[in-house]
């Protein structure tokens, strides 16, 4: 095993040993359970990081890391996990919330406390949401999809906020009903192929199996994926999911969770049923784009800062499927792009908000007092960033991707569908607008007032630890693209080659 | 029975060993209770050497070849036996044998009960389970699963309280319908193929003039014991009341020895037996399998006391077992790549193989929740009585009970960490999958939403904050365990682990 597949081995199991350990110590562990979570997650952190160095970065198509035993012989499982250009961000990303995350929670434990069960769910998360992205089988893939399920919902249902079992319930039972009829797909593509390795699927790129067989199995996997990223209308359960859940839940909900859906689209769908994908693809942008504007008008209804965090996800993730639905390299790129943006705005975006909640005990809009600035002007301004970030300001992050799944669409890669493409982009246009609006209404809301309102404390030092490098993350996404373009641009030519053939 | 049989036969009694020794060890028993009576531990002891020794006679049985009482070849008929060791019996035996080993762990237990009387009657009941599981002809697979049956009654009713009663009384009934409607199918199938071996059944209905209307309705009416034993909607109602009424051990057997016996026999008639008629008989399995999804799913949702939960969600569990044969009947005429002759070289098929390891996987889960819901109780208190109320905050106050309770709910559910269900039941679902059968991969993946849905809920209780009374942490001194019990657990515990980690070993039980 060559030194970059032991990293890649180590990511998801130095978190499981964590959790079990954890188990395994009894409720002692209670008292040093949240700097244990710290150091795991640190660790693995720091393996991400060894990951990116030891990435061969002029092939990112290549697929990197690779180990490959067998598991279950008998349904052709294989352990295949390995990393490429287009995995790699989303493993640093999912390393980098986890470890702010547990960070964060050292002196922020969310009631009723109990930090060993809580830094085990966390750690167990990220076994889920590391694997998902280092997987290469279909059916691994769908063994740590459904891995991240339990522990988020005992996270929301165990230490969030009002109606938490309620939305804790929604939330994995909508996922559970897409994913195991994403399972048929899989299984529907198993049976048809042969195999169930994504390498070897990827390569034949849809062959042997006829149109209809793709579009029956393209459909059935996007339900599953669509209810995760969450699609329009199938978002129903992400409002209150994320709005019950504690803060760290929603931040890794926001930041990493929703893109597991939106990447098994372009790692999945797109290379291995470019047939079925590409019938599916206007539907899925005309949805995305709904999802935009439904977002963005939504999160101006709202009254609920946390909320509105929330429903912006929906729009923002629109872009992202617009991105995907161009089947253009420049769409694709964009998708990514800003799969990996919003993951670090909005996962500053929901520790921001959680910090509000803190200080004030609400998050109403009506009762927060229009004060951030004049009271607490690290915390406010900090907050006006992120919005900014997340509006797409040019500079930040938030940008490129969306500018990216716009000018995919301006030309789509199939030219009949072009007519449509450019309504969807007016809409798009629209929609980014809108967002704006709401978001600097929010800022304006929230910050920028006459400074009455209780006396708050600025921002604490374990904040500025957890907050701070997504702040930074924003700003060098913004200014330095090429970071993660590079990254993903030949990954993605290898993907759509599929659907040139 | 067309064909010769010779007048004197010789037995192959390696063959048979496994149903002589179980049945041979359940006379044991009643000596043992007899020279010393009230004896819980040394009779337990004495049935779990038994169910060893049996197990260990399966080692030589292995290669799947082995078979007696058979026919000779006579003309246009093959050779036909009515016991046959092949790979499916054998597998099938060996997860039984295991499944009543746990119960009667768990059954030395039951102060209120008399022993040698328990443990006679479960031996005795095994002995008919083993049997079914190799018995290829149509009047041994009925007498068999009758004897599996008859004691299992006795069980139910053996605490002498109304409750017992009437719960076998509900049982009986509706068994002996479902008995009388089986003999009735072997009566047209015989009247039509002139045989009752399994073996020759199938060559005579691969010809069509044999499928008259008569024979193929007696091909689904024989369907209905083995549906009974299975709580197979519609002949599932019986299930809840008599889990409920019965002693926990009891209700822990009947939920997987009873219904991997009741399963077994279903695949030996429907892929060996009348394998060329898979048109007819599989809509009928197909319509059994939905029904007892969505009867079993809806009906646990509802429920507050745990066994009743179980109860139902047992029911839920056949709908998957079911499942691989429903969609058997699309999966090409003979049932999958090794043809429907099960323990021809080419193994099992894949409907039985993905049966029987689900079975497997759900006999380990299955009698560990059971299990966990009788320790739970204690030995002072009746556990039909327990609600999920009386569980709330169990993964704290009993942290070891709780976790695992928590672990098997995950497996029944298929939802990680609980993996040997998750494999289990994707390697269940690619039967219809691969058959075509769209409608029933569909139905049976949104039955498996439903049923997390009250998995998770169960889940959920054992995690909450224990009931606050005020004062005191724990209201009620916390019962004593009995070790008997705690190994009762702490196996199906070790099974489901173990699965979960290499669920090859599962998948790997029956050859596809």
């Amino acid at each position: 095993m060559s030194g970059l597949a032991a990293v890649v081995v180590a990511l998801p199991v130095l978190p499981a040993a964590g959790a079990l350990t954890l188990l395994a110590a009894g409720a002692r562990a209670d008292r040093w359970a949240r700097w244990f979570g710290v150091a795991v997650s640190g660790a693995v952190l720091v393996l991400s990081v060894a990951l990116v160095f030891g990435f061969d970065r002029r092939t990112p198509a290549r697929l990197q890391g690779v180990v490959d035993p067998i598991w279950v012989p008998q349904l052709g499982l294989h352990l295949h996990l390995g990393v490429d250009g287009m995995s790699l961000p989303l493993v640093v990303l999912t390393a980098l919330l986890t470890a702010l995350c547990l960070a964060y929670t050292v002196r922020h434990l969310p009631e009723p406390g109990r930090p060993r069960a809580l830094v085990g769910l966390l750690l167990l998360l990220e076994v889920g949401l590391l694997g998902t992205f280092l997987a290469q089988d279909l059916l691994l893939f769908f063994v740590f999809f459904e891995v991240v399920l339990a522990p988020m919902y005992f996270v929301i249902a165990v230490w969030g906020g009002h109606g938490r079992v309620r939305a804790a319930t929604t939330f994995i039972l909508y996922t559970v009903a897409g994913s195991v009829v994403m399972l048929l797909g899989f299984l529907l593509v198993w049976a048809r192929t042969g195999t169930t390795d994504l390498v070897v699927l990827a390569q034949r790129g849809g062959s042997g199996m006829p149109r209809s067989v793709q579009l029956v199995a393209v459909l059935a996997i996007g339900l599953g994926l669509a209810v995760k990223t969450p699609m329009w209308p199938l978002h129903t359960w992400l409002p209150d999911a994320h709005t019950a859940a504690p803060t760290v839940g929603s931040v890794l909900l926001a930041g990493v969770l929703l893109k597991m859906g939106t990447y098994g689209m372009v790692r999945i769908a797109v290379p291995v049923l470019p047939a079925g994908t590409a019938v599916v693809a206007p539907y899925l942008g005309a949805l995305g784009v709904v999802g935009i504007v439904y977002g963005s008008l939504a999160c101006l209804a709202q009254r609920d800062l946390k909320r509105l965090v929330a429903f912006s996800s929906v729009g923002h993730m629109g872009f992202v499927l617009l991105g995907i639905a161009t089947l253009t390299p420049v769409g694709l790129n964009g998708a990514l792009y800003a799969n990996v943006a919003h993951g670090v705005i909005t996962g500053l975006l929901f520790f921001l908000v959680g910090g509000v909640k803190e200080r004030y005990g609400t998050t109403d809009l009506g009762e927060l007092p229009r004060s951030l600035y004049a009271r607490a002007p690290r915390l406010g301004g900090l907050l006006a960033f992120a919005a900014v970030a997340s509006l797409g300001l040019p500079g930040l992050a938030g940008f490129w991707g969306e500018f990216l799944a716009m000018t995919g669409a301006f030309r789509p890669s199939a030219d009949s569908r072009r007519a449509l493409f450019l309504v969807l982009l007016g809409l798009a246009a629209a929609g980014t607008v809108l967002t704006a609006y709401y978001l600097l209404r929010m800022v304006r809301r929230v910050d920028q007032g006459d400074g009455s309102g209780p006396a708050v404390a600025d921002l604490t030092a374990v904040e500025v630890t957890a907050w701070l490098p997504l702040a930074a993350l924003a700003l060098v996404l913004g200014l330095v693209p090429g970071l993660l373009l590079g990254l993903s641009a030949p990954v993605v030519s290898g993907l759509l080659g599929a659907v040139g053939r | 029975m067309s064909g010769t049989v010779p007048a004197i036969q010789s037995i192959d009694y390696v063959a048979l060993a496994p149903v002589l020794v179980v049945a041979g060890g359940s006379l044991v028993v009643l000596l043992v209770d007899l020279l010393a009576p009230r004896r819980p531990a040394l009779v337990g002891g004495v049935a779990l050497a038994v169910l060893v020794t049996a197990a260990a006679f399966l080692l030589p049985l292995r290669d799947g070849t082995r078979a007696t009482f058979c026919a000779g070849p006579v003309p246009r008929l093959p050779t036909a036996c009515s016991y046959v060791a092949d790979h499916l019996a054998v597998s099938v035996q060996l997860v039984l044998l295991a499944g009543a080993a746990v119960v009667v762990l768990l059954s030395t237990g039951e102060r209120r009960l008399p022993p040698g009387e328990l443990q006679f009657l479960l031996l005795a009941s095994v002995a008919g389970a083993v049997a079914v599981a190799a018995a290829r002809d149509l009047a041994s697979l009925v007498v068999s699963l009758e004897l599996v049956s008859l004691p299992s009654f006795a069980m139910v009713a053996l605490r002498r309280d109304a409750a017992g009663a009437q719960a076998a009384l509900t049982a009986f009934l509706v068994s002996v319908v479902a008995t009388a409607v089986t003999v009735l199918g072997v009566a047209f199938v015989y009247a039509g193929t002139g045989t009752l071996y399994l073996q020759r059944t199938a060559v005579a209905l691969a010809s069509a003039g044999v499928r008259q209307p008569l024979v193929l309705a007696g091909l689904v009416l024989v369907l209905a014991a083995p549906a009974f034993k299975l709580a197979a909607a519609p002949l599932h109602a019986w299930a809840p009341d008599t889990y409920v009424g019965a002693p926990l051990p009891v209700a822990a057997y009947l939920s997987v020895v009873s219904k991997g016996a009741g399963l077994v026999a279903l695949l030996a008639v429907t892929m060996t037996g009348f394998g060329p008629a898979a048109s007819t008989w599989a809509p009928a399995v197909a319509v059994l399998a939905a029904a007892t999804m969505v009867v079993g799913n809806l009906g646990a949702l509802r429920q507050r006391s745990a066994v009743r939960l179980l109860a139902w969600s047992s029911v839920a569990q056949s709908g998957f077992l079911l499942l691989p044969v429903a969609a058997a009947g699309s999966l090409g005429p003979f049932g999958g790549s090794g043809g429907s002759r099960l323990g021809s070289a080419g193994g099992a098929g894949l409907p039985a193989a993905a049966a029987v390891a689900y079975l497997a996987a759900y006999a380990a889960m299955n009698i560990g929740a059971f299990a966990v819901v009788g320790a739970a109780a204690g030995p002072d208190r009746p556990p039909a009585q327990l609600t999920l109320d009386d569980l709330r905050g169990l993964a704290r106050t009993r942290p070891a009970l709780g976790l695992s309770l928590a672990f098997f709910l995950a497996c029944l559910a298929g939802l990680p960490p609980g993996l040997v269900g998750l494999v289990t039941k994707v390697r269940v679902l690619e039967v219809p999958v691969r058959a075509g059968s769209a409608w029933l991969a569909v139905l049976a993946a949104l039955a498996s939403v439903v049923g997390l849905a009250y998995y998770l809920r169960f889940a959920a209780v054992l995690f909450a904050p224990a009931p606050d009374t005020g004062t005191a942490e724990v209201p009620v001194p916390r019962p004593r365990t009995l070790w008997s019990t705690t190994a009762a657990v702490g196996l199906t515990l070790a099974v489901s682990v173990v699965l979960s980690v290499a669920p090859a070993l599962a998948l790997g039980l029956l050859r596809a």
